[in-house]
């Protein structure tokens, strides 16, 4: 079938028949040593998928053990070391690479209309690299696990008699890793745009996911000499992170943060790029303010290198410099505010389809604009001094990591499911598990912000026995929360093998990567599309010209 | 390879010694090819720089902590050995450079001399760092098999750093930058040698020299933060 509208000339070729990426070649090997994107973005989404179930059984054994004041399942240690698993898995092995190396591996190159990334076995490796860094992960789970939070803070990190030396490891491998595939999306968009498709014309997913590539290239680097930094000092004791040799812990604190307030970013601006793709197609409206989302992505990547010292304020910096730290983090609000508005006055009078992708994404506004404004909140000096530390800033950063972003990737793989395997899940199911979702992580998180603000730490095994009904509210919430996302999955691996065909173009989206055959074939496109006009331009878009079934 | 009627874009070879390049599938053009290679590896030493720069960070951290730690440990280092070693990398970048000049103007015999020169470079100065380990290993100034507690590797032999304040931290900065680099320079000489296989079959001409330019890249970077490396540690302000 070839699709034409006005606008964009694609010759998808008829004579190609019903190959696509999916099955023009097959076997082990074929996979497994496969260059293309997509099945490099579908292993990916496998994996990080699997990354996500474990991180959230661990989670869910945390809200268990938290039912009673003192502790209902495990030992204080090996309570300690699985808080350390959910975080780190979580962070690590699932958010940072979750959407730009599944979903930003599969669309963006059939955004900018390339036949695949622009270096396709630097993607390869890139994926081994955090089968790597996933498999040390186990090792150090076998080898007597982690204690030492997510955070690997120094002095601890340095001293506790675990498996720290294998698990920095294997992230130092997962941080280049995620390097490489900044470094090939960088690459992908400034060299492999068709003709025709300016910067300005770019969807916005391609925006955000750049702007993360420049966070992954420019931040990781000093996470990965900071782990290297640990190793050193726990096998040779060169003294710079420990206090009784003459270091100094807080310079840890300085370098993890450096790289870790940044990682917020690489994690968050992709679900914005995704938020943005979804609320256009799913209202049928160009985005408003196109160039100040775009230009608001990169300016929050730029001042997101200028707050790392909001995580220290009770660390011990000088107080000049905590003044700065706390009004620069009240910056980043601007840039964001201006997204979340954007996508408000995106959807508003538009005509919106309130279908399951479209649902998550209207949670995440929601979500959002709690997380985000909870975060300026904590950027306020003295305010965060009472706060630090309290499931006050365990719920803020939930409804940004858990709430925001594991909800525009699931908006995004509702959006793009079809894309990806021609096949369509059961919506009814979808919207359900998206409202037990909703549900579940607000009854999971607004006890954490009570109990927080009433002074509940982070991280303890027990607790003083007033905080019980939060907690408790807070378990059966998680458990709601974990079945809404079984729900998910069951219902999309379901869908993989008995749902109805997809449509060509499922939701009337006008960006290059609708105008492929579904699923595209091994190259994407048979010639290189030419781009003309304007992006998200719907009038141009003939419905019944691109909503023809797969064949 | 070729897909659908796609024709794989080949650059022919100038000469009988040297041998065509075809450009990868997915590419439109050489140009783009090699455009595309050059920025990712740009990027890449960017990754490179900012590596170096926790190190250079905890450097200026503890020489601000500890001055006189600092200008002491620096006196014990060789500095004429520094100085050698710094020239011998200096040439060594020229020589990378004719390398790929040489490349670009499809002359095979200098390509390989050069880089032969090159790597010449790499092991003098792998050798002279060598010696200056050993030196400082005799001086109980190595964090090598010093034992796993804590810090019993800084022994001192001589007791020169007995009136500073942690007398370790100069040493545990100089074996940790100096050893990253001397890393570095490693895996340079191997990516040379490398280029040298690829060049004896004659892979690289005036129509295909992107490995030869990415690698001479990554040279002059090992070679850049020597040149800074040299002046903080061994002629410490
Ligand atoms: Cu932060």
């Amino acid at each position: 079938m070839t699709t034409h509208t006005p606008h964009v000339d694609v010759h998808s070729g008829a004579h190609t028949g019903t190959t696509n990426y999916l099955n023009n070649t097959s076997g082990f090997m074929s996979w497994a040593g496969t260059l293309d994107h997509k099945r490099i973005g579908l292993m990916y989404l496998i994996g990080v998928s699997m990354a996500f179930l474990a991180g959230g059984i661990f989670a869910l054994l945390v809200r268990l053990h938290l039912w009673s004041p003192d502790g209902a399942l495990f030992t204080n240690e090996a309570y300690n070391q699985i808080f350390t698993l959910h975080g780190a898995f979580m962070v690590f092995l699932f958010v940072i690479p979750a959407i730009p190396a599944s979903l930003g591996n599969m669309v963006l190159p059939l955004m900018l209309g390339a036949k695949d990334v622009a270096l396709p076995r630097l993607n390869l490796l890139s994926f081994y690299l955090w089968v790597t860094g996933a498999a040390l992960a186990m090792y150090s789970i076998l080898a007597g696990g982690f204690d030492t939070g997510w955070t690997f803070y120094a002095p601890y990190s340095l001293y506790t008699n675990q498996a720290v030396i294998s698990i920095g490891l294997g992230i130092f491998i997962l941080g280049f890793s995620s390097i490489f595939t900044g470094l090939n999306f960088i690459v992908t968009t400034h060299k492999l745009r068709a003709p025709g498709l300016t910067w300005f014309r770019m969807p916005l997913f391609v925006w955000a996911i750049y702007a993360t590539s420049i966070l992954q290239v420019l931040a990781t680097p000093v996470l990965g000499i900071t782990v290297a930094l640990v190793a050193l000092e726990r096998t040779y004791h060169i003294g710079i992170f420990d206090p009784r040799l003459g270091g100094d812990p807080v310079l840890f604190e300085h370098f993890f943060w450096f790289y870790s307030h940044p990682a917020v970013y690489i994690m968050v601006l992709p679900a914005f790029g995704i938020i943005s793709e979804c609320v256009s197609v799913h209202s049928r409206k160009p985005l408003f303010g196109y160039k100040m989302i775009a230009f608001s992505s990169l300016a929050i990547a730029i001042i997101s290198f200028l707050v790392w010292g909001h995580h220290m304020f009770t660390s011990g910096q000088s107080t000049y410099a905590m003044f700065a730290f706390s009004f620069l983090t009240f910056f980043v609000a601007i840039p964001t505010a201006i997204k979340e508005f954007s996508w408000v006055a995106t959807v508003w009078k538009g005509s919106i389809d309130l279908n399951s992708p479209m649902l998550y994404t209207l949670a995440f506004l929601i979500i959002f604009a709690i997380g985000g404004l909870t975060g300026v909140i904590l950027g306020v000096l003295n305010v965060d001094i009472h706060l630090h530390d309290t499931y006050y800033v365990v719920a803020h950063f939930h409804y940004v990591m858990m709430g925001s972003i594991s909800l525009a990737f699931f908006a995004g793989l509702h959006h793009w499911w079809p894309k990806m395997f021609g096949v369509m899940y059961n919506e009814s199911l979808a919207k359900l598990a998206c409202a037990i979702i909703f549900i579940g992580f607000n009854a999971t998180f607004i006890p954490q912000f009570i109990m927080g603000s009433r002074g509940m730490p982070r991280r303890y095994a027990e607790y003083a026995a007033e905080y019980q009904p939060f907690h408790q509210a807070s378990t059966i919430g998680a458990m709601i929360l974990g079945c809404g996302v079984a729900l998910m999955f069951g219902y999309l691996l379901a869908s993989l093998f008995a749902g109805k065909k997809a449509m060509q173009n499922q939701w009337g989206g006008v960006t290059l990567d609708w105008m492929t055959p579904t699923p595209p074939p091994l190259e994407n496109f048979h010639q290189t599309p030419v781009w003309r006009g304007e992006v998200y331009d719907y009038s141009t878009l003939d419905l019944r010209s691109t909503q023809t079934p797969v064949s | 390879m070729s897909h659908d009627g796609h024709h794989s874009i080949v650059i022919p070879a100038p000469g009988p010694e040297f041998v065509p390049h075809t450009v990868a599938h997915h590419f439109d053009s050489p140009v783009q090819e090699f455009q595309a290679c050059k920025l990712g590896f740009w990027l890449f030493l960017a990754t490179e720089i900012l590596l170096f720069g926790g190190l250079f960070a905890a450097y200026f951290y503890f020489h601000e902590a500890y001055p006189e730690t600092f200008r002491l440990g620096g006196q014990q280092l060789n500095w004429k050995l520094g100085a050698v070693n710094t020239t011998v990398l200096l040439l060594s970048s020229w020589t990378m450079a004719m390398g790929v000049r040489s490349a670009q103007t499809s002359q095979k015999k200098a390509t390989i001399l050069f880089c032969w020169l090159t790597v010449l470079g790499a092991a003098i100065f792998m050798g002279i760092k060598f010696v200056e380990y050993k030196a400082k290993y005799e001086h109980g100034f190595l964090p090598l098999f010093g034992g796993f507690e804590v810090a019993d590797w800084f022994k001192d032999t001589h007791h020169v750093m007995k009136d500073v304040p942690h007398g370790h931290m100069f040493f545990a900065i100089y074996f940790t930058m100096t050893a990253i680099h001397g890393l570095h320079v490693l895996i340079g000489a191997g990516l040379i040698l490398w280029i040298i296989k690829g060049a004896s079959k004659g892979r690289f001409h005036a129509g295909y020299y992107l490995p030869v330019d990415l690698v001479g890249l990554y040279w002059h970077l090992v070679d850049l933060i020597w040149i800074f490396l040299f002046p903080l540690l061994y002629l410490v302000p």
